[in-house]
């Protein structure tokens, strides 16, 4: 018995099959511009970066690192500029970080929903993008004259962590928003009370995107220059702060919060500033050491949130 | 004292004239009165947007949880005659004696164990051999301890949907509560998951009252003892299944259970 096919068709094939050949092109056209984009902006990085690093490569030794700065710059490093920012950033953190999450629970999970915590909300979302120098500014009159901090590490750490506490603040909330209500209601459900659903739920489910948060906060405040120069750090040094840690008890030190201090992107503006061409490849250095660290740390924020997002999955 | 009704069933709970306004005014229900009755099924059935998941949602005041919402009139519990919708009565009391199953399985994403020692967690168990005991009870009650016994650490994300809402109504169960609540339990699952869950919640109910939602009529009538019709915000009619499936009283009733309406 022969097979009957079908010889009917209500639409005109050839005029289907242009009409996708034409809707094709603007789906090419636009990854074209988004590559070209992409493509500029990544290249301009990338040869800025590998400008530093050619300049810079002949004092990627470990004196570079271990050296005070000095009047020779064949023999000056970024010893005290390292230790400096390191400790600036453990003030920052320890500030900022349970600042900025207790704030951004705060508000999400507790505060009213009014025209009070609107205004709030308005002035951190704004916080995140004032000009770092007025921060300087406030941390100048506040911290250096009115709290009597002087031109310390502690005013430096401080000044730091206002200007990561919006970035902290606005990721917090949104990785807590990301979590689905159904979740929460969930855990109210069999009779969990506000803090408890906080603390089991909402805390562990949020954590990676608050901690990219705060890794990306770090990331910036690494390499703020204004502020910390507005509050008066010195830009030469050649000692360090006494030890956080001693090895009598009770093993803690906290002389160094006020002791004064350096950091990278000030001993790069200083070198910079220098007329002598050897200086400007000590500027070079340091600049990749501020690119290739700050590279690192949002490296290191997007392993951890594929990580979390893999886990964790609604 | 022990309130009963004309089939000489034992009342466990019941709602009067209930009304219920959303935050924005808009009033979802209006002058219920519903009884559930003690280790039967209650069925809730009607067209979307009637107010049955906010009716079954007012029995552990989830509604609380978002401001602006307003309950008016009652919802006793016995033995002990609480009003459950008194403000002066802490919705987690009422949540820790009724507890509820979701539309959609939702587990935490933790492990099988946690999510089932949750409620137990929260009422300040941490004695190991305790919780160990009552997660086998619970996930024995949801039928679901044979296929997880030997992964209890394993993430609750990698159970299938049917198992989710077993697992769900373990954790549910764990806490042994008086009334369990459940908002259109199997409108995410799959027949066969569907038909688990069903006989589930027949077996349960000797031991608790079950007041359910249901999209599915044919759900209603396989599985529930009472049912209750709801339309626009009102409770149109409530009787024993067998008579509301078969002869309702009234007209709307029978339009919409024989699927004229809806």
């Amino acid at each position: 018995m022969e097979i009957k096919k079908s010889k009917k068709t209500a639409v005109d094939v050839n005029a289907i099959r242009k009409l996708i050949k034409k809707h094709k092109k603007n789906d090419l056209a636009f990854a074209a511009l988004g590559m070209f984009v992409i493509a500029s902006l990544t290249i301009t990085l990338i040869i800025l970066f590998l400008d530093l690093v050619l300049d810079g490569y002949p004092k990627f030794t470990l004196d570079f690192f271990s050296n005070f700065p000095s009047r020779r710059a064949a023999r000056a490093g970024i010893l005290s500029a390292w230790v400096g920012s390191s400790l600036v950033l453990l003030v920052t953190f320890f500030v900022a970080v349970p600042l900025g999450i207790a704030a951004g629970i705060y508000l999400e999970e507790y505060a009213k929903k009014n025209w009070v915590s609107d205004i709030i909300e308005i002035n951190v979302s704004n916080l995140a993008g004032v000009p770092s120098i007025i921060y300087g500014l406030l941390a100048l009159g506040l911290f250096v004259y009115s709290f009597g901090l002087g031109q310390s590490i502690l005013t430096a750490g401080l000044t730091l962590a206002l200007l990561m506490l919006p970035i902290v603040i606005v990721s917090t909330r949104e990785a807590i928003r990301a979590i689905p209500i159904h979740i929460r209601e969930a855990a109210y459900a069999v009779g969990a009370t506000k803090w408890q659903v906080v603390l089991h739920h909402v805390v562990q489910y949020s954590y990676g995107g608050i901690l990219t948060g705060v890794i990306i906060g770090m990331a910036r405040a690494i390499g703020e220059t204004a502020p910390v120069i507005t509050i008066g750090a010195l830009t030469f040094i050649a000692f360090l702060p006494p030890s956080p840690v001693s090895v009598d008890p009770p093993f803690l030190n906290f002389e160094w919060l006020s002791s004064g201090f350096t950091v990278l992107p000030i001993q790069m503006f200083n070198w910079i500033s220098r007329p002598q061409h050897a200086f400007h490849i000590n500027a070079a250095a340091t600049g990749a050491v501020i690119i290739i660290l700050t590279a690192l740390m949002n490296g290191f924020a997007i392993k951890l949130r594929y990580n979390v997002r893999k886990k964790i999955k609604w | 004292m022990v309130a009963k009704n004309k089939h000489n069933e034992i009342i466990k709970a019941e709602s009067r004239d209930l009304n219920f306004f959303y935050a924005d005014g808009t009033q979802a229900l209006k002058n219920v009165s519903l009884p559930v009755y003690e280790n039967k099924i209650t069925a809730l059935i009607g067209p979307s947007g009637c107010g049955k998941s906010t009716f079954l949602r007012s029995f552990n005041r989830m509604h609380d949880l978002y401001p602006g919402n307003r309950y008016d009139g009652q919802i006793i519990l016995y033995p002990d005659n609480t009003n459950i919708l008194d403000p002066k009565v802490d919705p987690i009391e009422v949540r820790m004696r009724i507890s509820m199953v979701f539309q959609k399985p939702n587990p935490f994403p933790k492990s099988i164990y946690e999510n089932v020692a949750y409620g137990l967690r929260v009422r300040g168990e941490s004695n190991a051999r305790v919780l160990d005991e009552k997660i086998e009870e619970a996930l024995k009650g949801a039928s679901l301890w044979d296929e997880v016994k030997d992964r209890l650490q394993d993430l609750a994300f990698n159970l299938s949907g049917g198992q989710q809402q077993r697992l769900c109504i373990a954790r549910a169960l764990a806490t042994d509560p008086e009334i369990m609540l459940f908002d259109e339990p199997t409108s995410a699952l799959d027949p066969i998951a569907t038909v688990n869950i069903e006989e589930l919640m027949s077996s349960l109910k000797d031991k608790l009252s079950i007041l359910i939602v249901t999209h599915n009529m044919q759900q209603a009538a396989r599985i529930s003892d009472y049912t209750a019709y709801m339309y626009l915000g009102e409770l149109v009619e409530h009787d024993k299944t067998g008579t509301i499936f078969t002869k309702p009283s009234k007209k709307e009733t029978e339009d919409y259970i024989t699927g004229k309406f809806g």
